[in-house]
């Protein structure tokens, strides 16, 4: 990549925040460079509509709507900035509600400085971010254990054994290369599974995953 | 209805004892007055208290004479049950001037009158029935008003305010109100000519105490508001407490713990990382404190609790992180323990031999099959060059499953990690509750204990990358 990836933190821990940048900056990776910050949600409306960056690190959790309310004001009028939910939070319903309001992946705040990097550059290609917490989720919400769910739109409302597969590798804890290598499949292949896997789960309206969105009032 | 009549309710039959002059409103306390006395000073004390011209006293005092002598027994006891205010130092006690003393018995006078005429035309009778049902809420009302503590009068008192305030709704009830009093006397006047005499009284009665409730209905509104005011207080104060009481258990402990173990820093992560489990679950689990408490699940009762039960124990014992992921639930039977039971072992190992901070565990539920998978992306190791002496591996995880009819597989290399599948049929039947333990679930899954069927594999190629 010729230039560093912009970033930009969004949580109301100030302490967090710091922690995040310095692990970041820690790493001496040239790939990711970290251009600004906000505490609020307003603060961060403002500063990321301002100065674009390229990847926007964003806590679930924070007063005035959290990181769905800056997902909800910013998404639509600059579609070109990447959001990655990066959140204590391990609730299925927080979880799904960032990612149907556009966030392109989903990190709990244990992961690593190193791994946070690779996400970040991840997202910022293109990809999607599934960490296996969030794979679960996502094959929870697909799976038909309470009765077969209707399907109003099989493009959108059923998972392909292919994706399920992946799915169950990522919640295995596999990394894409890993998952590549066990189906025989080009990590290219791998990566547009996963991106199918995540329009889907935005885009579907299959009644666990409309009940998770609804439930924060999203649809 | 023998129809006593009592005073009326803002007239208690007891007064608080006279520890001071005044009540906590600055309200003179209601004491007879010694000066200016014509009989009792009862009708001045009650003037004083509160804060109007004697004179109205007397003349209500009077008016209630015409109902069956009402007012002249309400002066009676009054004058028997409050106490005399011990007159100021140097305050004579003297008689009531002349002028005043010729309108009190003035007042008297109409009032035997009026007692006498009543009488005279009958009228004594009905008011009877009137005034037994007012009677009576007047002795539940000052009983009432004795129980309150003070604040709770002053707040009463205050709503008081509202009955005859400013505002026009209160005007329109106490008008309402008043008019099915009238109402209410009328009636039984009518009933006098037109109905039979039980019919109109009760007609009279229903009105009267509908026009009673009618003015006092911001107290019993109150009444119902504190009420529910002071239960909502009441499990707030719980809450908080419960809420207090787990944080200084757990986090706080947790905290001081970790400041004692500062330079250790593996020990900080295995504190961190349980005190995280821990409040995770007290928070989000289900049967955590967010939780909307339907069907709260105990601990190990399910397939996910036991395994992230398990995974925790893991955390704590070996200090290294355990994610688990589950996808699908189902009740425990005795193969769902076993199957744990082996994942435990499987993650035991990694955290031992794997040399790795992090152990990912998935587990799913699906089409009959529980499966686990254990995976790490440490050392690796061949499992053929296994020595049938490891008994972890060969005892714990695949002799533990196949006595249970399931499967092990065990995946791993030197230097790429190591994963360790784990399935076992899910018992048809395995979803009543009582068979959780042991002995249950027997019939539905034959031959459980040595089931030939159950296949074993340890190969290295089964899964493995090629």
């Amino acid at each position: 990549m010729s230039h560093p990836v912009k970033v930009f933190l969004v949580d109301d821990h100030a302490l967090f925040r710091t922690g995040v940048k310095a692990e970041l900056a820690g790493l001496d990776d040239h790939r990711i460079e970290v251009v600004g910050e906000a505490g609020s949600v307003g603060e961060a409306v403002v500063r990321i509509s301002s100065q674009p960056p390229d990847v926007v690190l964003l806590d679930v959790h924070m007063p005035d709507g959290g990181g769905r309310a800056v997902l909800e004001q910013v998404h639509a009028k600059l579609p070109d900035v990447v959001f990655l939910a990066l959140s204590v939070s391990d609730a299925a319903e927080d979880v799904i509600a960032v990612i149907r309001a556009g966030a392109r992946g989903y990190v709990t705040k244990t992961i690593s400085g190193r791994e946070l990097a690779d996400a970040v550059v991840r997202v910022a290609a293109g990809d999607a971010v599934f960490s296996p917490r969030l794979a679960g989720f996502v094959l929870d919400a697909f799976s038909d254990r309470n009765g077969p769910a209707p399907v109003a739109d099989p493009e959108l409302d059923l998972l392909s054994p292919r994706e399920r597969e992946v799915l169950k590798l990522l919640a295995r804890g596999y990394a894409y290369k890993e998952i590549a290598a066990q189906l025989f499949i080009s990590i290219k292949t791998v990566e547009t599974h996963v991106s199918s896997v995540l329009r889907k789960t935005q885009k579907s309206n299959r009644y666990e995953l409309s009940r998770w969105a609804s439930d924060r009032r999203l649809v | 209805m023998a129809g006593l009549p009592l005073p009326p309710v803002d007239q208690p039959l007891l007064p608080p004892p006279p520890a001071g002059r005044f009540t906590p409103d600055g309200v003179p306390k209601l004491t007879r007055r010694p000066e200016d006395s014509i009989l009792g000073g009862v009708a001045g004390g009650i003037a004083d208290h509160l804060n109007v011209p004697v004179l109205w006293v007397r003349a209500t005092f009077a008016l209630l004479a015409m109902m069956a002598g009402a007012g002249v027994i309400a002066y009676a006891l009054l004058w028997i049950f409050v106490p005399q205010r011990p007159p100021a130092a140097r305050q004579e006690i003297r008689p009531a001037g002349p002028v005043e003393r010729r309108q009190a018995y003035g007042v008297a006078a109409v009032g035997v009158a009026l007692l006498i005429a009543a009488t005279a035309l009958g009228f004594g009778q009905v008011l009877t029935w009137v005034l037994g049902p007012l009677g009576l809420a007047a002795i539940g009302a000052a009983f009432i008003w004795r129980e309150a503590d003070d604040a709770r009068r002053a707040r009463w008192r205050r709503t008081a305010a509202g009955i005859v305030g400013p505002s026009t709704g209160s005007w329109w009830r106490l008008v309402g109100g008043c008019l099915l009093v009238i109402g209410g006397l009328s009636v039984f006047a009518i009933g006098q000519l037109d109905f039979t005499a039980v019919r109109s009284a009760l007609i009279a009665v229903v009105l009267t105490l509908v026009g009673v409730a009618i003015i006092t209905i911001p107290w019993w509104l109150r009444l119902v508001r504190d009420l529910g005011d002071e239960r909502r207080g009441r499990i707030q104060e719980r809450e908080r407490a419960e809420i207090a009481a787990h944080l200084h258990d757990s986090v706080l402990q947790t905290l001081a713990l970790i400041q004692r173990q500062a330079g250790d820093s593996r020990e900080v992560q295995r504190l961190a990382r349980s005190q995280e489990r821990q409040l995770r679950t007290w928070l989000y689990g289900p049967t955590g404190y967010a939780s909307a408490g339907d069907a709260p699940t105990p601990a190990s009762s399910s397939l996910a609790a036991s395994l992230a039960e398990a995974a925790g124990e893991i955390e704590d014992t070996y200090a290294i992180a355990v994610t688990p992921v589950i996808v699908g639930d189902v009740p425990m039977d005795q193969h769902l323990a076993a199957l744990v039971a082996a994942a435990r072992e499987a993650m035991v190992n990694a955290a031992k031999h794997a040399q790795v901070q992090e152990i990912s565990v998935y587990a799913e539920v699906e089409d009959g099959t529980a499966s686990v998978f254990v995976r790490d992306r440490g050392v690796g190791f061949d499992p053929a060059a296994v020595g049938v002496d490891r008994r972890g591996l060969a005892e714990s995880i695949r002799g533990r499953m196949e006595r249970h009819g399931g499967t092990a597989t065990v995946t791993s290399r030197p230097g790429e990690g190591t994963e360790v599948e784990l399935s076992v049929r899910v018992t048809a039947g395995s979803d009543a509750g009582e068979d959780a333990g042991e002995g249950g679930g027997e019939g539905a899954e034959p031959a459980a204990t040595d089931d030939p069927t159950g296949t074993v594999r340890s190969h290295a190629d089964a899964k493995g990358p090629s």
